[in-house]
């Protein structure tokens, strides 16, 4: 147990804290939400920065065109480029974390060098169609069908809660090939401009127009297209959640940690810091929130040397969803009535409430015991995975 | 960085759990409830021949190890809910301060100088006391030798049925120790919440084996999700706990780890480390209370019998809540950190 940094991860953080201060100013501030072409051209351009740098795809494997960077130079990563206000990965994600390491790991010479040398330069913008309207936890039931013809696959369904739908170029997209079950499903590429894509928007709990519902009417993707064997797609998309490092959340837990301390201010503003019952929530919050980075960095240290973070995963998303809502739940008790509207309001002394980043932050959170595995889904995991439970089903 | 339980403090771990296992097991130390005196000098002298109060003495007098395979050593302890005044004898140990501690010559208890009435643990058997601040707080004080548990009121009906308690009038005023950092009230929060990570764990692996044996409706009862779900939550509760009191306890054996954290957190290197100490040991009591309920509801009516070592687990961990600082004191305290 040893939470000293090596003499070559102090250097990598100190060389991109340097490089950070330097190229942040000019970065700018992010477009509207809503503002999806601008999202597209902010999030690219930071993800171009990043390349020419060194820095993109810190976390890939070097044959894969990435840095190669240890599991701790990772969490070093994550953690400079959040203190230091860095842009959020945004449409970049599903490209860099999830279609981007499945074509490193399981596509062929041709797909690599088709496609992840765009993602790391910032070019192309990747969205997934994993879930339907009828698989969602029970994802291997999905059901779009891919029908052979010729060197195409035909694509009848749909899918949804597909981020960035309106502006990705590609799509990692899981059809039924096969049989039920998860033995009969294929893992395609399909082309965002292809014909037969409709695209609807999915608004969200907090008005945003974040997901997008795909309906696919006789797409053709080229077979050539497909990743990994006909009907052995959900080995191919088993090996990419491998990749993960324990990092997942670390953007989010450290942003946690900062609505805490601009909620602490805000209550010595309103003049509620002799409020013994607040007092002691915002320090339980703070006791968690620095347990969880605690348990970060062994889930960080599990995974460079196994290359999994064991059983650390599932443990803390089910601990860190449920404080992110203790605390969006707190701030909207504090900010009270100027809770109500997520219009940026300003206080008796003039200064700014920060009424619209903790809504923004309280429907998020609410999100998070939803998303990527809802709790109860990672409460039967860590029953029967790891304290060895008999399966419910 | 290598935040790993390294092969050493497993190694160390089992050690004491096979010592523990061996020379103390439950049915041996039950055999003390109600008795003045809960752990017998020859046991008592295994804990000590083991090295478990000189652990970060230099050799050759200890073991010249650090607090991180310190509170490996007590999360067994709690496990195994070995009873008796282990935190003051390890700190009066390990600061010098009462003769013969860390060779079993003395034993040392610790008493939290709060508001209400004056309750000392294991007073029969105690050579000195150590009395911190309420509330985990600052200024420590020394009295050896104990006060006579003679002149003292032996309580009849203690929680906890290994905590043999008294109740006195006043404390005499005892020596004031110096303790820069006010680093024994640190260390003494650090190892009982190792303690309770223990108890955590312990009722977690209860509640676990239970789960996968007890039938009901023709299955083991940990295959109903109400039942899984809630050993999940006793996981990430116990997980949650030990991570934060690792890392505080990294922390103890690494100023200069402190002292970069600290300037980046922008407070005093003295703040930090009080900041990782309270937070874990917030955490480390619910989790202890948390588990220990959560696995007497899993063992229905027999989790509420003297059957099952469920209610030991819960009554300790209320006792060891209530020493340097309640969860309440250590979430008020925190608050400041945010």
């Amino acid at each position: 147990m040893d939470l000293r940094y090596t003499a070559s991860e102090q250097a990598f953080r100190a060389e991109l804290r340097g490089w950070l201060a330097a190229t942040l100013p000019a970065v700018g501030e992010p477009p509207p939400h809503d503002d999806w072409p601008a999202r597209r051209a902010f999030d690219l351009r930071w993800q171009h920065l990043l390349f020419e740098a060194g820095y993109a795809g810190v976390d890939w494997p070097v044959e894969g065109g990435g840095r190669g960077a240890s599991p701790v130079e990772q969490l070093i990563f994550k953690e400079e480029c959040e203190r230091a206000g860095a842009p959020y990965v945004g449409v970049n994600f599903v490209g860099l974390l999830h279609a981007g390491p499945t074509v490193i790991a399981e596509g062929t010479r041709a797909q690599k060098e088709r496609y992840l040398p765009a993602i790391l330069r910032g070019e192309e913008v990747w969205c997934q169609g994993f879930s339907e309207p009828d698989a969602g936890s029970d994802l291997a039931s999905l059901r779009t069908r891919a029908l052979r013809d010729g060197d195409h696959y035909v694509v009848t369904g749909s899918k949804i809660w597909t981020s960035y739908a309106f502006v990705a170029d590609f799509c990692e997209l899981l059809v039924r090939t096969g049989d039920e079950g998860n033995r009969g499903i294929t893992w395609l590429i399909m082309p965002m401009d292809s014909p037969g894509i409709e695209i609807r928007p999915l608004r969200t709990i907090a008005g945003t127009l974040e997901f997008a519902e795909l309906f696919l009417h006789e797409v053709r993707v080229p077979v050539a297209n497909r990743v990994g064997e006909e009907n052995d797609g959900w080995r191919v998309t088993m090996v990419t959640l491998s990749f993960e490092r324990g990092t997942a959340f670390v953007g989010e837990l450290l942003e946690c940690v900062r609505l805490l301390r601009e909620l602490r201010q805000l209550v010595a503003r309103l003049g509620l810091q002799g409020d013994a019952g607040l007092a002691r929530r915002i320090g339980h919050l703070v006791a968690a929130f620095d347990a969880l980075w605690a348990l970060t960095k062994r889930n960080v240290s599990e995974a460079t040397r196994t290359g999994v973070p064991g059983v650390g995963g599932s443990v803390f998303k089910l601990s860190f969803s449920e404080h992110s809502q203790a605390l969006g739940d707190l701030a909207m008790e504090v900010l009270d009535r100027a809770a109500l509207c997520a219009d940026p309001l300003l206080g008796s002394d003039g200064s700014a409430l920060g009424n619209d980043e903790q809504l923004a932050a309280w429907f998020k959170a609410i999100s998070s015991t939803i998303a990527a595995g809802t709790s109860q889904v990672q409460r039967n995991i860590v029953g029967e995975r790891i304290l060895g439970l008999p399966r419910s089903r | 960085m290598d935040f790993r339980v390294g092969d050493d403090q497993r190694a160390l771990a089992e050690g004491i759990r096979a010592m523990v296992a061996g020379r103390l097991p439950l049915e041996r130390l039950r055999a003390r409830e109600g008795d003045d005196r809960a752990i017998g000098d020859d046991d008592w002298a295994a804990l000590t021949e083991t090295g478990v109060f000189a652990l970060t003495l230099p050799e050759p007098a200890g073991t010249g190890l650090g607090m991180a395979d310190a509170v490996v050593v007590f999360e067994e302890l709690g496990r195994a809910l070995v009873p008796g005044p282990l935190v003051g004898t390890f700190l009066a140990a390990s600061a010098g301060l009462v003769h013969g501690a860390a060779e079993g010559g003395a034993k040392v208890g610790v008493h939290d100088a709060g508001a209400g009435p004056i309750l000392v643990e294991h007073l029969a058997s105690l050579d000195g006391l150590l009395v911190f601040g309420s509330g985990g707080g600052r200024g420590a004080r020394l009295l050896a030798p104990a006060p006579d548990s003679a002149g003292a009121e032996r309580l009849l009906a203690p929680l906890d049925p290994l905590t043999p308690m008294w109740r006195l009038e006043a404390l005499p005023d005892g020596e004031p120790v110096a303790d820069p950092e006010d680093r024994l009230a640190r260390h003494g929060a650090l190892l009982t919440a190792a303690l309770q990570v223990g108890h955590a764990t312990e009722a977690l692996d209860l509640a676990v084996a239970y789960a996968k044996e007890r039938h009901q409706f023709g299955k083991p009862i940990g295959s109903f999700q109400a039942v899984k779900h809630m050993c999940a939550d006793m996981l990430v509760r116990a997980e949650v706990a030990r991570a934060g009191v690792h890392a505080a306890a990294c922390l103890a054996d690494a100023p200069d780890v402190v002292a970069s954290e600290a300037q980046g957190a922008g407070c005093a290197p003295g703040e930090f480390f009080e900041r990782a100490v309270r937070g874990a040991k917030l955490l480390a009591d619910e989790a202890a209370l948390g588990n220990a309920r959560g696995a007497i509801q899993v063992h229905g009516g027999m989790g509420f019998t003297w059957e099952v070592p469920l209610h030991l687990h819960l009554k300790r961990a209320r006792v060891l809540s209530t020493t340097f600082g309640t969860p309440a004191d250590q979430a008020a305290a925190m608050a400041a950190y945010a």
